[in-house]
């Protein structure tokens, strides 16, 4: 039996802030998927001579970032080198911060699958620039050389790093998540994961459970997914409890996740001596308290409180809430189409609606208020706005002339309905004999059947109504 | 026949301008006298005959059609090899970078080109800038047009012997530690070190990026600021360039004296000083002395360590800037290598000359993990006392003047195997460098072996105009004889 460890972790996140153009030189900053090489220059091809100068809009969001995440921003910060050798690092050094980073602390809350919530501290957030990729092949053929793109060196990134107060790989996966959403929110990040616009490492040791000490731990890099941290984490706690229950000793190193299992990369007497010193091409980074109130004013309204605003104020469940907030573009929406005067008081059916069309996307804002409004009049069901939804998504037309054209409009009128519902009772004796004998759900047969005399027509809520009040004077 | 080549700088800029005399006849009469005089100086390391002599035509061109001709109006002008000249060779005198073409203009490079400025050639220096007497080049030893035995300084000293030798009126230079100023001293010549900030290094290939300044050198004051006036200035693409950078100068003698004070520290008469060149320097401040000025004993208590604190910040940032010639992307690659870490170290090693090699050692050194406190910290430290002594003494008097050098001009081979005895030929230059003020060296006399001396000159930070205007009221007392 293995000894009951507990895992810690601590993750350092990458995001690629949402600039126009890299972090120290006007090439654009949209190099996935273009052509290689296709946006580069002397500064991030590493000519001689070049020189960075910094991209005042990264300093912007990066200091947004912070912001969101509750970090305390340093009034000046320097820039660093970072001095290693590598074909995708053309200076030979990475431009990024050290000892004097944007933001010290910060938090990440946690809503976890069982309901509890938790916040896990950041050590620190930093700005830095990526590195180029490196190309092994070309199509499926490989090369006997690498090729080099810089498209990507010079990108801006923050780096974000927590505390290594993250104890299962549960946690991990809902940091991760909680993390990805913020950075969308305040519009820091697009966060696309599988364009590398978010990457992660993962520091990890094991402890005996109740233990305070920190064990031995290794890093693991490579991971491109947040299902990939999960897999990592569960594969590294069972390879370094296997480890410890023998009797063994945890190597501090490096490793990489293939998919399968993690795989050593380099010992800690291998690790890179970085030479970090300030980069005199630079000048600090100096934050007025006025700026940084401008920044933080202008930051769009985060998840947490866009949750907590659309229970209070739109009365949606949590649970409701909790779906739409996960995707902004989706709560955008929500908010957009609310503040249109058709969708007033319509907020609980405008999320019922956008729930519950499947693989949805949207119409016209001005068209969804009016597709809800009819709903609220009772002129259509939500289940006849559901399917109508497809239709008037491709034919672009206004959802009440469809319903009009479609003949679709509820039947509100009381003499029809009674009419239907006397039919429906003569039509089902068995029925009307269950329901009196207290057998409720046998009603559902004489709904169907009024839904079937006027082909869907009739306005549900009342043909319940004249349903009961149909058994009880029979 | 005019003889072109004894014209100065503002001159041929006036004559050219006002059409007395052709760029093309400009550009010719210099090509010849690099022909005549640079295989015994061997100040060049390309010469641009043919885009030299299109530009002249276009300036031309440009005057007959009318239009108004820039500050630098068919001036020939030599720029170090370490500054980029799109599509011309750039090789900071390194095997590493043999055959590299530069894929853009300096923005001073661009700046002299919108003044009608006419590149002429590229000059030879200590490799990568790191050098005193110009033995470090890989290509081949300058000489001293003074005396072919001497050294012409360094680094910037192919810049130096080129127009001194009047191949050139003007020429650029970079200084990081006194590579204008003690070439200047040696070859006789006007070498500003502008304020660190004043002129953009965006296409300088950084030696010490904390250091570096690029700068003129001329056979007049009024040359010098010509060619500052032409380059100074606030770059977007520089971030340490000055935004409050000026960009007109005058170098007009001052008319008078009386009020202004110079301070002479004594940490730069000590021991080690050459008498001829203790005179010399003495008597051209007796010169401004006899003109009204103050002069007094003064002292930067800090100076002893200059040269120290030096060999560790500048190592660190070039160790550090020059490992992107690493043989991937341009520059030379060894061959026959069987993985990446054999290409960087052979590429590397065979494209670095020992001087080089010597300096990225000691700056990876000093950066390293266990030893940053110890020495890149302390550097830093001591950088700050360094400031602070110019700060304080230029509460007191308004201009330093010092020897620019120890000496005169050196022979070859003298100090080329002592490394430190060749550091210390900067000792007078470096703090300037540290502390970033506006310095510049004016020839004040010849010593015996009629070799020229040098007179440093000090001024605070951005008073580089101030600067000028008392080198300009020396050069009129002194009357330094020019080589024919």
């Amino acid at each position: 039996m293995t000894e009951p460890f507990e895992m810690v972790v601590g993750l350092e996140v990458h995001a690629q802030l949402g600039t126009e153009t890299k972090l120290f030189c006007s090439c654009a900053n949209d190099g996935f998927g273009a052509v290689p090489n296709s946006r580069v220059c002397p500064v991030c091809t590493g000519q001689p001579g070049a020189l960075p100068v910094l991209n005042k809009k990264a300093v912007e969001l990066a200091t947004q970032a912070a912001l969101a995440l509750n970090g305390k921003l340093a009034h000046k910060s320097i820039f660093a080198r970072k001095n290693y050798f590598y074909p995708d690092l053309p200076k030979a050094y990475q431009i990024s911060q050290y000892d004097e980073p944007l933001c010290l602390g910060g938090e990440v809350p946690l809503r976890l699958k069982d309901g509890k919530t938790k916040t896990v501290p950041l050590a620190r957030i930093h700005m830095e620039e990526d590195a180029g990729k490196l190309l092994h092949a070309v199509g499926s053929q490989t090369l006997n050389h690498s090729l080099v793109d810089f498209n990507r060196g010079g990108v801006p990134l923050i780096e974000i790093v927590s505390n290594p107060e993250i104890f299962s790989s549960d946690e991990a996966y809902a940091y991760l998540t909680s993390l990805k959403e913020i950075l969308q929110y305040a519009r820091v990040s697009s966060c696309d994961m599988e364009k590398g616009e978010m990457r992660c490492d993962a520091n990890i040791s094991l402890r005996p459970k109740g233990q305070a000490k920190f064990g031995t731990r290794a890093e693991i890099k490579n991971l491109n997914s947040f299902k990939n941290v999960k897999e990592a984490l569960e594969y590294e706690f069972l390879r370094q409890s296997d480890i410890l229950s023998s009797g063994g000793r945890i190597v501090q190193e490096t490793r990489l996740w293939n998919g399968k299992e993690t795989v050593s990369m380099r010992s800690k007497e291998e690790a890179h001596d970085y030479r970090y010193f300030p980069d005199p091409d630079l000048l600090p980074i100096e934050l007025s308290p006025e700026w940084i109130e401008k920044l933080k004013s202008e930051i769009p309204e985060l998840p947490q409180a866009r949750r907590e605003r659309f229970v209070s104020a739109y009365h949606l469940s949590p649970y409701e809430a909790e779906v739409l907030v996960a995707d902004q573009a989706v709560s955008d929406y929500f908010i957009e189409v609310l503040k249109l005067p058709e969708a007033k008081n319509s907020a609980e059916i405008l999320a019922k609606l956008i729930m519950n069309i499947p693989d949805f996307s949207p119409i016209p804002a001005e068209q969804m208020a009016a597709l809800t409004h009819l709903c609220l009049q009772k002129t259509i069901t939500l289940n006849q706005a559901k399917e109508l939804y497809p239709e008037i998504r491709e034919s672009k037309k206004d959802p009440k002339a469809l319903v009009e054209e479609k003949g679709l409009a509820q039947v509100l009128d009381e003499k029809i309905l009674r009419d239907w519902v006397q039919k429906a009772l003569a039509a089902n004796p068995k029925a009307v004999l269950d329901v009196r004998g207290g057998k409720k759900e046998a009603a559902g047969a004489l709904m169907g059947a009024v839904m079937k005399l006027s082909k869907g027509k009739a306005n549900p809520a009342l043909v319940n109504k004249l349903i009961s009040e149909g058994i009880d004077k029979a | 026949m005019k003889n072109l080549t004894s014209f100065s700088a503002s001159q041929i800029a006036q004559e050219v301008s006002s059409g007395n005399i052709k760029a093309e006849e400009v550009a010719l009469a210099h090509l010849e006298r690099i022909k005549a005089e640079d295989p015994k100086v061997k100040a060049f390391i390309t010469v641009l005959e043919e885009s030299a002599l299109i530009s002249a035509r276009e300036v031309d061109l440009k005057r007959s059609q009318g239009k108004k001709l820039g500050k630098l109006a068919g001036v020939p002008i030599a720029v170090k090899d370490n500054i980029l000249v799109e599509g011309v060779e750039t090789t900071c005198a390194s095997k590493i970078l043999k055959g590299f073409k530069a894929p853009y203009d300096a923005t001073i490079v661009e700046k002299l080109k919108k003044e009608d400025a006419v590149i002429i050639g590229k000059t030879n220096l200590d490799e990568f800038a790191m050098g005193s007497s110009n033995e470090n080049s890989a290509f081949f030893k300058t000489k001293n047009p003074w005396n072919l035995d001497a050294v012409p300084g360094g680094s910037s000293g192919g810049s130096a012997a080129a127009v001194a030798a009047k191949m050139a009126p003007l020429s650029l230079g970079s200084d990081t530690g006194g590579s204008i100023r003690q070439p200047a001293s040696f070859c006789g010549l006007v070498g500003l070190k502008p304020t660190y900030g004043l002129v953009s290094r965006y296409g300088l290939i950084a030696f010490a990026s904390s250091l570096d300044q690029i700068g003129p050198m001329s056979r007049n004051v009024e040359d010098a600021a010509l060619l500052l006036s032409s380059i100074a200035g606030h770059d977007l693409r520089d971030s340490t360039s000055s935004p409050e950078a000026q960009t007109h100068f005058s170098g007009t003698p001052l008319e008078k004296l009386r009020g202004l004070r110079i301070g002479m520290p004594r940490e730069y008469f000590a021991e080690g000083l050459d008498a001829e060149v203790q005179k010399s320097v003495w008597n051209a401040v007796n010169c401004l002395k006899t003109m009204g000025a103050e002069v007094k004993e003064v002292s930067l208590p800090h100076t002893s360590y200059a040269v120290a604190t030096y060999y560790i910040i500048a190592p660190s940032e070039a160790a550090s800037n020059l490992a992107r010639f690493d043989g991937v992307r341009y520059g030379y690659r060894a061959q026959d290598v069987k993985n990446l870490s054999e290409l960087y170290e052979k590429s590397r090693g065979e494209g670095f000359g020992p001087e080089v090699k010597r300096r990225i050692m000691l700056g990876t050194y000093a950066l390293s993990s266990g030893y940053y406190d110890a020495y890149y910290n302390r550097a830093q430290k001591a950088r700050t006392l360094i400031s602070r002594d110019f700060e304080n003494v230029f509460k007191e008097v308004d201009f330093l003047a010092t020897p620019t050098a120890p000496s005169a001009a050196f022979k070859f081979g003298e100090k080329s195997a002592d490394p430190v005895a060749m550091y210390l030929s900067d000792i007078f230059t470096i703090p300037s460098n540290l502390a970033g003020n506006a310095s510049l060296s004016i020839p004040c006399g010849l010593n015996k072996d009629h070799l020229p001396i040098g007179l440093q000159l000090i001024a605070p930070a951005f008073e580089d105009e101030k600067l000028l205007a008392l080198a300009a009221t020396i050069e009129k007392a002194v009357n330094f004889p020019q080589l024919n």
